[in-house]
């Protein structure tokens, strides 16, 4: 909820980040009153037409009595269907008026939106058709995207893997959605997914995507992408279908509840005499990728900066069980991603699609206020802390007690990797040398600062940090400024031709 | 408006295909349509649109171009808009097509009363006379305003206007295909 004018234009990047990555959510925005419309009154701006292409939905409010009906509307579409943001505008003097109260009924909800309608369930023959194919195939992977959880699907998913055997891979979006301590989880897919996750999709007979889109960080170049796979696709959005990749299969409804009837149909054909293909050299063969590919990283010199997948390994390793881990956009993010261990899901909160920088401390305190009996931690880079750090008055002010990590290696990580290794060492506008002292700017926020500068320093300080509940930590580490984040599909290459971490580029041709 | 043959303002008629789209009538919603073709990158040849026979409803008729962007792609996205409310595919063969011209002639003598023959022959309208312009229109199919607009070409056309074709399904034939109605995400 936020005012009119710059608070509202404010709103546009938080609108479109929860629009491109399905977040439910619903804006109310101030406005001028109605009388002042559309004559550049003081902070008017035009809310609707600015948002309009980052929301589900907008409306601008112009009766008192319309207010109602707006409103449950608004929390219907946010909701419902393929989650989004909804924003409603409403006028000063709307506001004020006074109206005779009424509170739609459902019915009259759905009456007054006769173009909206969401199906949940999936086409019964395309079901049938999906569980033949799961069936009858040799090199099945299960390409799991946010959708799976925005459906409260991780159940019913884990249930078809264990079912299937199948090798599954888990998104960016879906980190989480199927434990990474379970055999069958291969991680993250994608330009800096692990090896064996881009291989098995590349080299699949079938890919069972389930609330994924096939995004470009995902696909790399389309036309190299999984050229051998047939496709499942079940996503609750049909213009999802065919959006990138023709899908054999198309299931639009409820990821839930096409798995749950998958797995039914499954059942059915098994009890019917067809038996599954047998997968275990499919399975063997994604094993090897794993054994031969695991991640890696060269140790710190004695004397050097840390290395940031240390800082993180230690930080997921005395991590309270049940953690939240949120994180902004960039090298640190694409570390957590790998690094950390997601076993539950609902654990791990980023922005994806926008790649928002600066998304972690917001999101680390909406993560605590949601849930403050969690340890929220929010991994950090030091670009993006200073986004949106002040964010921590906010936290102090309020009494939720979050927890940062600052990887810093004095650079925006991420675009400094790019420029070495695609531009030539250009370097520009990436250097953050000047960066403030976190330590002190955390002080001046109310929290308490630590700066860890050496490896042994490492563990005290997180311990300190966890047993801190009385008031925000932030924790700078000084990490590596050199690091860069392998293996990465370059930009417009095809997942064949994945970077390996140089320590295992020597070893590419088991990557067959 | 893309003209890619001078002779069709709808281009090659393989890659653009008519959608009769009704939508609640409501503050913004064309603005919602087109900034969705903008955003997305498809091309709109020529949207015509008006209240239809329930005022809470408009329908608009959209001439569209499928050359980048596959039908069904356009159809899904659009209909993700909530004010959208059905989506229908018109076929031409089981669909009527309208389109007007409106169009200002500077012509004089002899050259005058063959416009005038012209106009009589395709059945359009003289609107207005002067001592050396005509305007007239025409309603009629697109493809014969088409015609008319090129035969009138060589008498020096100085403004011209068409207003996008509307069009409707022709009732008790077969179903117009590829209706898109009440299922939305």
């Amino acid at each position: 909820m936020v005012t009119s004018g710059p608070a509202a234009t404010n709103m546009v990047t938080p609108l479109c980040d929860a629009f491109m990555d399905s977040i439910p959510m619903v804006c109310i925005t101030g406005q001028v009153a109605t009388t002042a419309i559309g004559t550049d009154a003081f902070q008017e701006c035009d809310t609707i037409g600015i948002t309009r292409s980052v929301t589900k939905h907008n409306e601008l409010i112009m009766r008192a009595e319309d207010i109602p009906m707006a409103v449950r509307q608004a929390f219907h579409i946010a909701t419902t269907g393929r989650p989004g943001p909804v924003l409603l505008d409403v006028p000063k003097d709307i506001l004020i008026n006074t109206m005779e109260w009424n509170w739609p009924t459902d019915q009259e909800v759905l009456d007054a939106l006769p173009g909206y309608r969401t199906v949940m369930e999936g086409d019964a023959k395309q079901i049938k058709a999906a569980a033949k194919l799961l069936l009858s195939s040799e090199r099945p992977v299960l390409y799991l995207g946010g959708g799976v959880l925005k459906a409260r699907a991780a159940e019913a998913v884990k249930e078809l893997a264990e079912m299937l055997q199948a090798p599954v891979v888990t998104t960016l979006m879906a980190r989480g959605a199927f434990p990474d301590n379970h055999p069958l989880c291969y991680g993250m897919p994608g330009m800096h997914g692990n090896a064996t996750a881009i291989t098995a999709m590349q080299k699949a007979d079938l890919l069972c995507a389930l609330g994924a889109r096939f995004d470009d960080r995902v696909t790399g170049k389309v036309a190299g992408f999984a050229p051998e796979a047939k496709i499942i696709h079940v996503d609750i959005d049909p213009a999802e279908q065919g959006k990138v990749r023709k899908p054999d299969v198309p299931l639009t409804g409820d990821c839930r509840i096409i798995v749950e009837e998958i797995i039914k149909a499954i059942k059915e054909l098994q009890a019917a005499g067809t038996a599954q293909v047998d997968i275990t050299p499919w399975r063997s063969r994604v094993n090897g990728w794993r054994e031969q590919f695991p991640l890696v990283y060269e140790p710190s010199e004695p004397g050097a900066r840390l290395k940031p997948q240390f800082c993180l390994e230690r930080l997921r390793d005395l991590a309270p069980a049940g953690t939240i881990v949120c994180a902004g956009v960039g090298q640190h993010q694409m570390w957590t991603s790998l690094f950390w261990e997601f076993n539950e899901p609902y654990t791990w909160v980023n922005s994806g699609g926008l790649g928002t920088m600066g998304f972690s401390v917001p999101a680390a305190i909406g993560a605590k206020a949601g849930q403050p009996d969690k340890t929220v931690w929010a991994i950090d880079g030091d670009g993006c802390f200073q986004m949106t750090a002040q964010e921590l008055v906010t936290a102090t002010t309020e009494g939720i007690h979050v927890k940062i990590a600052i990887l810093n290696n004095t650079y925006l990580g991420m675009v400094r990797q790019w420029q070495e290794m695609f531009y030539g060492e250009r370097y520009s506008e990436v250097d953050l040398a000047g960066c403030p002292d976190f330590v002190k700017w955390a002080e001046a926020m109310g929290c308490v600062g630590i700066r860890v500068e050496s490896p042994e320093e490492i563990d005290a300080a997180i311990e300190r940090a966890n047993s801190i509940n009385d008031r925000s930590v932030v924790i700078e580490f000084r990490v590596e400024e050199f690091e860069k984040v392998f293996p990465m599909v370059p930009a417009g290459a095809a997942n064949d031709d994945v970077l390996l971490h140089p320590m295992q580029e020597s070893r590419r041709e088991f990557l067959k | 408006m893309n003209t890619l043959n001078t002779n069709n303002p709808y281009g090659d008629s393989h890659k653009h295909h008519i959608l009769s789209v009704i939508v609640q009538n409501r503050p913004g919603v064309l603005a919602r349509v087109s900034g969705l073709f903008a955003r997305r990158g498809y091309n709109i040849y020529s949207l015509a649109v008006a209240p239809s026979y329930d005022a809470d409803f408009s329908r608009i008729t959209m001439v569209v171009d499928i050359s980048a962007t596959p039908l069904e792609q356009i159809v899904q996205q659009l209909f993700k808009l909530i004010d959208v409310v059905e989506i229908t595919e018109l076929n031409p063969r089981t669909s009527v097509e309208r389109e007007m011209l409106m169009a200002s002639i500077e012509v004089e003598g002899d050259r005058r009363a063959q416009v005038v023959d012209l106009a009589g022959m395709f059945e359009a309208k003289v609107l207005d006379v002067g001592s050396a312009s005509l305007t007239i229109s025409l309603d009629d199919t697109p493809e014969k305003l088409d015609d008319f607009e090129e035969l009138l070409r060589g008498y020096g056309i100085v403004e011209s206007q068409r207003t996008g074709r509307v069009a409707l399904p022709k009732l008790e034939r077969e179903a117009p295909k590829g209706v898109t109605k009440g299922k939305a995400s």
